[in-house]
């Protein structure tokens, strides 16, 4: 029972393979090497002509836990306008549309899984979840079919951990913590957003700079990312800290951004929807781009990965466990709403509805914004494609912005029509790089699995797990990223033109470093005396995710740094 | 005394009687304090849970039959009903799952039995959005808690012991200011601290609730409020609420949409979510709405995942409607084909109505009028696991399995249904 692909265009940028034509052979879910008896193939596709690809990964996009189910409960609008309109390949959330599309910019978790596949996409990471709020997440992330899928646990707010940097306690006891974590939240790494800033907007501190203290813990963002950059490299969790800086969206933001870059020592560390936390204050507007001077720095600072957090036009709603930054620009909603959350002494979230319009200035610069940093960065293994789902657009735009990305004349027809003053604003006319099929293969595959350390994903090496995405060469790469023709899952064909031909379910990937259990020792005691919820309950079981016997859990290896 | 559990150790247990979701019971075999941790209401609940009759019979029009039995025949009255209602949805996280399945099955409309108090704190948070808290930020932070025509601890008995009266707190806070704002007096006794403080009582008619609250409103925008009382309450008492809430390091107010019963009280709410609003342009303070039960929370969450919308929905081939006004089970009542009710926590019994109704719940559940279909099933907590949200929606918990008996659970009876469909 082999599956032969034959004659395709391989681009699998962790082979090298730079649209080579080579046959891939599948058996029992995995990649083959050429078997001695060809009889043992049963099924063959001819993919002449056809460009083939590891399954995407999107590395940082929010599909599960409480502020989406926040973004889905308080926008029941969107669902019903969206729910009777037909998508175009026009537009940027291009899709093929099936009968129960429902467009809403955070959709179902079905529609999450559905929309996922069908463009190609064979595994998602949640990139915030609270620790507290793990469960709901791994449930919604379970409820969502197709893909495989992942989450970042969030520190660096919740008072446990900023009790034990204002004491000083040891690295040891900071990376058994963090360990501890990972176990009981079932993640596969660590994020911190806003360091210290969602905990000290609880003391009604409104900003927090890179170097400014909370003010009850007298500690620095800076202190934290130190602190949590350490762990995560010392315990060899292949991810490394995923941050979301200080000062998100602010004019002026670039410099605290440039600042993080140096915080870790050196260590790695991950700085996501970089293109919110890239804006200066020149101009009239007081509000410019500070792209240059972030793309420089990412390019010499090769400890530093990003994404970029795309913005593209139209209606969405940004979701985020940045409370503090999100109640200060709330008044920038659209429809004119916001939830805000202060969460159980560990995180908050802000969730509200926004519309990026093209004649508007500020969105517009946001636009070039995030092209600009793609269109500059020097190294594609060290950049990803992202919109941030759904705070810069939903996760359904990737065809429209990787035809900006490889399609200058496109890119620069659509900058045309922006708000003037932005255009003026924006040196994007004069960047003429397109991307090309195997850069674009770098950052939605090869490099979103070696960052998250997949291993078995995100390439088509033997031994590989079959996820396999196969398109139609178009010069429109809007319509030929928005509709594959083939999308193997695991080896077995579940997408055929674009629309899903059989309901499958992806594993859940978790990263689980030995730890000390004697710090579970002070844990008891804390919640006992401060929490609202046994310790025990707060930890999540594997058999919570696997019983029901559709969900899966993978545990990635980690090495150990040694200290 | 009655063994409650299957051994004869003492358990732990999460009690799935309130929004609070006590997780630190301890249930003991025998002896008088059988439940540990347990407020009277859990210990109703768990005396309710364990008085059940485990091998109470599924039925058809009172006469009893085996369990397939009355499977086939729910999915027979299923398979000819063109818009049956699923109402009572008396459910935790697993439940929901499984009738949300047999609900796009079946193009059945959805709406939780306490629905009307929960769509007008859902309205408002898809109207002007709000800012809340939960229950540790509670416990750690708040300081003045103002409780608004909710006495808290008839809905939610814990609320002070746990999250108020506490010793240990984060930042030590001081003891709480409690502010109970139009609460029988005789209902503030739970108010009072422990060390003998009462709290302020500010006396008035539920109906007045809107207007106080405007004014609250005006005097924190510096209005000058021309009369010398509003509703009967002086306008210096409401100064000095407004100034105790514009001080506090992280003012609390708490609201049950369920007391509020009066024509558009999801305005009144709103006005709630503006006062909160305005004290945090300057100072923190947060809401805490609580929920009415019966797995409310649970419910509306997974119906949101799942379909992107809460309840008062309906699935229309696969579709999924939404409609707060003409979803209610009262509008529907009179529309539908069929009636599955379902209450698995308590034996809330079903409306009565004409329509073929089939009954999936409690197997206490007081039947006036015998249903087509009845099945008992087990109580999630007691008799099977499942997964609980809290009133804050922010911690879901797992629900333990304490005895061991032959009721399927809402899950399988559901699954097998949709299978038979
Ligand atoms: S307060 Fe609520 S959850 Fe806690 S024990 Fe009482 S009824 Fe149960
Ligand atoms: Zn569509």
């Amino acid at each position: 029972m082999i599956t032969l692909l034959k004659n395709g265009k391989i681009y699998d940028p962790a082979h090298k393979k730079d649209g080579v034509i080579e046959d891939i052979y599948i058996y029992q879910g995995r990649i083959i090497p050429k078997p001695l008896d060809p009889s043992k193939i049963s099924q063959t596709f001819d993919l002449s002509g056809k460009v083939v690809m590891a399954g995407a990964i999107d590395m940082h996009s929010h599909i599960g836990g409480g502020k989406m189910n926040i973004a889905r409960m308080m926008l029941p609008e969107l669902q019903q306008k969206q729910a009777q309109e037909t998508k175009l390949l026009t537009e940027p959330e291009a899709h093929i549309c099936t009968p129960h599309c429902s467009h809403h910019a955070v959709p179902s978790a079905t529609d999450t899984g559905f929309r996922y596949i069908e463009m190609g996409y064979t595994a998602a990471f949640e990139p915030a979840i609270s620790p507290v709020n793990a469960r709901q997440a791994h449930l919604e992330m379970g409820d969502t079919p197709m893909i495989d899928k992942g989450g970042y646990a969030m520190l660096g707010n919740d008072d446990y951990f900023l009790r034990m940097l204002a004491a000083k306690k040891d690295q040891k006891a900071i990376n058994d913590y963090v360990a501890w974590i990972l176990h009981a939240t079932q993640a596969i790494g660590i994020k911190v957003v806003n360091p210290g800033g969602i905990n000290a907007f609880k003391f009604n501190q409104r900003r927090l700079n890179l170097d400014e203290n909370n003010s009850h813990y007298q500690v620095s963002p800076r202190e934290i990312l130190q602190s949590l950059s350490r762990a995560v490299h010392e315990l060899g969790i292949a991810k490394p800290l995923h941050v979301h800086c200080n000062n998100l969206g602010a004019a002026g933001n670039f410099e605290t951004t440039l600042n993080t870059m140096g915080a870790s020592d050196g260590l790695p560390m991950h700085l996501t929807h970089i293109q919110f936390h890239s804006y200066g204050t020149e101009g009239d507007k007081k509000f410019s781009s500070a792209a240059a001077q972030i793309s420089e720095a990412l390019n010499k600072n090769k400890h530093i990965t990003a994404d970029v957090g795309q913005i593209l036009f139209g209606q969405t709603v940004t979701a985020s466990g940045d409370s503090m930054m999100q109640h200060l620009n709330a008044k920038h909603a659209n429809p004119k709403k916001s939830v805000i959350m202060d969460i159980e002494c560990d995180a908050g979230c802000g969730v509200m509805p926004f519309k990026y319009r093209d004649q508007n200035y500020v969105n517009a610069l946001q636009w070039a914004i995030g092209l600009e940093i793609f269109l500059s960065a020097e190294d594609p293994w060290r950049i990803f494609l992202t919109t941030d789902h759904p705070n810069g657009a939903p996760f359904t735009s990737y065809p429209h912005l990787i035809r900006l990305l490889m399609d200058k004349a496109f890119r620069n027809e659509t900058f045309a029509k922006l708000n003037l003053d932005a255009q003026a604003m924006s040196n994007l006319a004069s960047l003429s790089r397109e991307y090309s099929l195997y850069e674009i293969a770098i950052m939605t595959r090869a490099g979103a699995s070696k960052l998250i350390g997949l291993n078995d994903r995100g390439h088509l090496g033997v031994g590989a797990s079959a996820d396999i995405t196969v398109y139609t060469d178009q010069p429109d790469r809007e319509a030929m990223f928005a509709k594959p023709d083939y999308v193997f899952k695991n080896g077995e064909l579940v997408v055929r033109d674009g629309v899903v031909t059989k309901v499958v379910w992806g594993a859940t990937h978790t990263a689980k470093p030995a730890f000390d259990i004697g710090v579970e020792k002070d844990l008891k005691d804390y919640f006992d005396k401060y929490q609202t919820m046994q310790l025990d309950n707060f930890k999540m079981s594997n058999d919570e995710i696997s019983h029901d016997g559709r969900g899966s859990i993978v545990v990635h290896d980690n090495k150990q740094a040694s200290l | 005394m009655k063994n409650y559990t299957s051994s004869n150790e003492p358990t732990s247990a999460t009690c799935p009687a309130c929004g609070l979701l006590c997780d630190d019971l301890i249930l003991n075999a025998t002896g008088a304090e059988s439940v540990k941790n347990g407020c009277a209401k859990s210990i109703t609940f768990f005396e309710q849970s364990f008085q059940t009759d485990i091998s109470a019979s599924a039925s058809l029009f009172g006469k009893p039959c085996d369990l397939n039995t009355a499977i086939s025949a729910a999915a027979d009255i299923l398979r000819k009903s063109k818009q049956p209602l699923f109402a009572g949805l008396g459910t935790e996280v697993q439940g929901m799952r499984s009738l949300m399945r047999l609900a796009e099955k079946s193009n059945a409309t959805l709406d939780h039995m306490h629905s009307e108090s929960t769509v007008r704190n859902t309205l408002t948070m898809q109207n002007s959005g709000w800012l809340t808290t939960t229950l540790a930020e509670i416990k750690n932070r708040a300081d003045v808690i103002l409780a608004i025509g909710t006495d808290i601890v008839t809905s939610h008995p814990r609320f002070f012991e746990k999250l108020v009266w506490n010793t240990d707190s984060l930042f030590n806070k001081p003891t709480p200011e409690i502010i109970y704002l139009s609460v029988p007096a005789e209902n503030t006794q739970a108010g009072i601290a422990p060390n003998g403080t009462s709290p302020t009582v500010i006396p008035a008619d539920t109906a007045s609730i809107p207007e106080i609250v405007n004014a609250l409103n005006a005097l924190l925008h510096h209005k000058k409020i021309k009369a010398d009382t509003v509703a009967g309450v002086a306008i210096s008492t409401l100064q000095a609420v407004a100034d105790k809430l514009k001080s506090a390091q992280y003012a609390v107010v708490v609201w049950s949409a369920a007391s509020l019963k009066f024509t558009h009280a999801e305005l009144t709410v709103q006005s709630i979510v503006q006062l909160i609003n305005t004290l945090n342009e300057n100072s923190r303070a947060a809401g805490f709405p609580l929920n009415s039960g019966d797995g409310d929370t649970s419910i509306n969450n997974t119906s949101t995942w799942l379909s992107g919308y809460p309840t008062r929905s309906r699935l229309v081939n696969g579709k999924p409607e939404y409609d707060t006004y003409h979803f209610s089970t009262k509008k529907q009542l009179d529309l539908c084909d069929a009636l599955l009710w379902v209450s698995t926590f308590n034996p809330h019994s079903p409306p009565d109505i004409k329509t073929p109704t089939i009954v999936i719940g409690h197997p206490n559940t007081q039947l006036e009028h015998q249903p087509d279909v009845f099945i008992p099933v087990g109580i999630p907590g007691v008799d099977h696991a499942g997964l609980m949200f809290r009133v804050d929606s922010s911690i879901t918990l797992p629900l333990k399995k304490l005895r061991d008996n032959h009721l399927p659970s809402l899950s399988d009876v559901i699954s097998k249904i949709e299978a038979s469909l």
